[in-house]
């Protein structure tokens, strides 16, 4: 997504629809809390700077900690997965058969056992992150060809050698795959966390917002939780460049 | 047998004593890959392996490499018995298998890596390498800005730097197109003719097994078995345009080709 702006023709979409939408709002004279403008909008973020940044903070808090809580506990148990046939057999099938419930509906339950404060949010994104991280690991785990895994072993490579020289690099491109769908579900998690109970939050500002028809304000809270979510994809994208090298690159 | 070597001696004497495999698969019905493999390479002379497809080549390679333990017999490399993993082996594979987030520096660098034989002058080394197989500057390139017939002779780089006593070869120019065939053909007689590796080739081309070869050997289909062991008397170098002229080359190519045909391979 950090692309996505870098691109002109995207850029210019992008403004080409925010002007339509002004002069929309103009010519038409509908009021601002039906559909405020682009600079209406513009004006109530800066205004309310401080205010958006504390909610976003908290937000952010939530979608990183339960994002890091999945890969921190979704890598090893991929790697159990990928190593151990057992954990393959009896986990794996009932993780990939998981992955296909929604995990928004346990929102209100977690609520009823974790309260009002971060914990249900933190809980709820990492439930909804962790899959894609626990999958796309394995299946990056697996891709590797087996030829190379001959052709390093016919040059003495131990076990570990094999996992850190190759399998390891040519599974990043997966895994950070992963990462960065869960890092835009970790923060669905979160909001739709704070939608259903909370006293600070970007989803609760929305709701707030809503109690007192101020249109524009949940307008701009839309803006800030895209923003939260473009930036921390961004430092994903940011940190793979650093590590992992993608295939089409050099092509 | 072998005419050449003004370097190094460094080709290994090879032994396969009554080598079988059988392969128990998945459904448990046993598959016999090889069925007592007799052969016996001198160090430094090239050997050629033709065979149906399917006959248990690249399983005799296998077990050569040290991947895959035999089911009976003996393998031996300098007198060792083979295992596991033989650090005077080199393999080259049909796919060139090159890693794409190295350059082809870090490719060759690999198996110095591995074996944790790299030191300040494994760079030159590699570089000096990579010229010699027609590759000088490229050596920060990636893999994908390079053709198929450079890749593999990436490949061909990587096992070389090994030195290796025993360079295998799997069908490694059965996946380029003829010119770049041809091509490197050519080159790697005059590689092995500088080297002196002893080489194990296996391939489908009956024609570039009698051009490279100083003894062809022929198996039959499934089980393996050696059924021609056949020298391959050309001198050397030898000319890839006039060997098809060559009723000797001529020769021993209609003499392989009668095999697959009594065979029904062809
Ligand atoms: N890992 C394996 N498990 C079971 N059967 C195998 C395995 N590898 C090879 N085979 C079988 O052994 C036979 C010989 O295979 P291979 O050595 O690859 O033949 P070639 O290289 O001559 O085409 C084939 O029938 C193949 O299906
Ligand atoms: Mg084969």
């Amino acid at each position: 997504m950090a692309r996505l702006f870098e691109n002109s023709a995207a850029t210019l979409l992008i403004l080409t629809v925010l002007l339509v939408w002004q002069i929309a709002v103009i010519v038409s004279g509908i009021s601002e809390f039906v559909l405020p403008s682009p600079l209406q909008i513009a004006i109530r973020l800066v205004e309310e700077r401080w205010l958006l940044l504390s909610h976003a903070g908290v937000t952010a808090f939530e979608v990183l900690s339960g994002f890091l809580t999945s890969a921190v506990i979704g890598i090893p148990l991929a790697l159990a997965i990928f190593y151990s046939p057992i954990f393959e057999r009896a986990i794996y099938p009932v993780l990939v058969g998981m992955q296909t419930i929604p995990k928004i509906v346990l929102a209100p339950i977690l609520v009823l056992y974790l309260g009002y404060g971060w914990a249900p949010k933190i809980v709820l994104a990492f439930l909804i992150s962790f899959f894609p991280i626990v999958i796309s690991t394995v299946v990056g785990l697996q891709s590797l060809d087996k030829g190379l895994v001959n052709l390093v072993r016919s040059m003495g490579a131990t076990e570990a050698q094999i996992f850190f020289k190759i399998r390891l690099p040519a599974a990043l491109p997966n895994i950070f795959g992963g990462f960065k769908v869960a890092i835009s579900l970790a923060v669905i998690g979160a909001v739709i966390g704070e939608y259903i109970a909370a006293d600070k939050g970007l989803g609760y500002l929305q709701l707030q917002a809503n109690s007192q028809f101020d249109t524009t304000l949940n307008f701009a809270a839309v803006v800030v939780i895209s923003s939260v979510g473009i930036g921390l994809y961004s430092i994903l994208n940011w940190l793979e460049s650093k590590v992992s090298f993608r295939r089409e690159r050099a092509t | 047998m072998s005419p050449n070597k003004a370097g190094g001696a460094i080709g290994a004497a090879v032994t396969l004593a009554n080598v079988s495999k059988t392969y128990a698969t998945r459904e448990g019905l046993p598959v016999q890959a090889l069925d007592a493999i007799n052969l016996e390479m001198t160090p430094g002379s090239f050997v050629a392996c033709v065979g149906p497809s399917g006959c248990g080549k690249s399983t005799m390679l296998s077990l050569l490499a040290g991947l895959i333990p035999s089911s009976e017999g003996e393998i031996r490399i300098d007198g060792e018995v083979v295992c596991k993993a033989h650090p005077k082996v080199g393999v080259v594979f049909q796919s060139d298998l090159l890693l794409y987030w190295r350059t082809v520096l870090g490719n060759v660098l690999l198996p110095l890596e591995i074996k944790k034989q790299r030191t300040e002058a494994s760079h030159d080394q590699v570089l000096e390498l990579l010229k010699q197989v027609g590759l000088e500057g490229f050596a920060d390139k990636y893999p994908s800005e390079l053709s198929g017939g450079m890749r593999q002779r990436v490949a061909l780089s990587r096992a070389l730097i090994q030195e290796p006593g025993l360079l295998l070869m799997d069908e490694p120019f059965a996946a380029l197109d003829a010119l770049t065939r041809e091509k490197l053909i050519v080159d790697l007689e005059a590689m092995w003719l500088r080297l002196g590796n002893t080489v194990l080739f296996i391939t489908h081309g009956i024609d570039e097994a009698v051009f490279l070869a100083d003894r062809v050997v022929v198996m039959s289909p499934r089980p393996g078995k050696i059924v021609l062991d056949l020298k391959i008397e050309i001198s050397r170098p030898r000319k890839w345009g006039s060997a098809h002229e060559d009723p000797l080359f001529l020769g021993y190519v209609r003499q392989i080709r009668k095999i697959f045909e009594a065979q029904g391979v062809l």
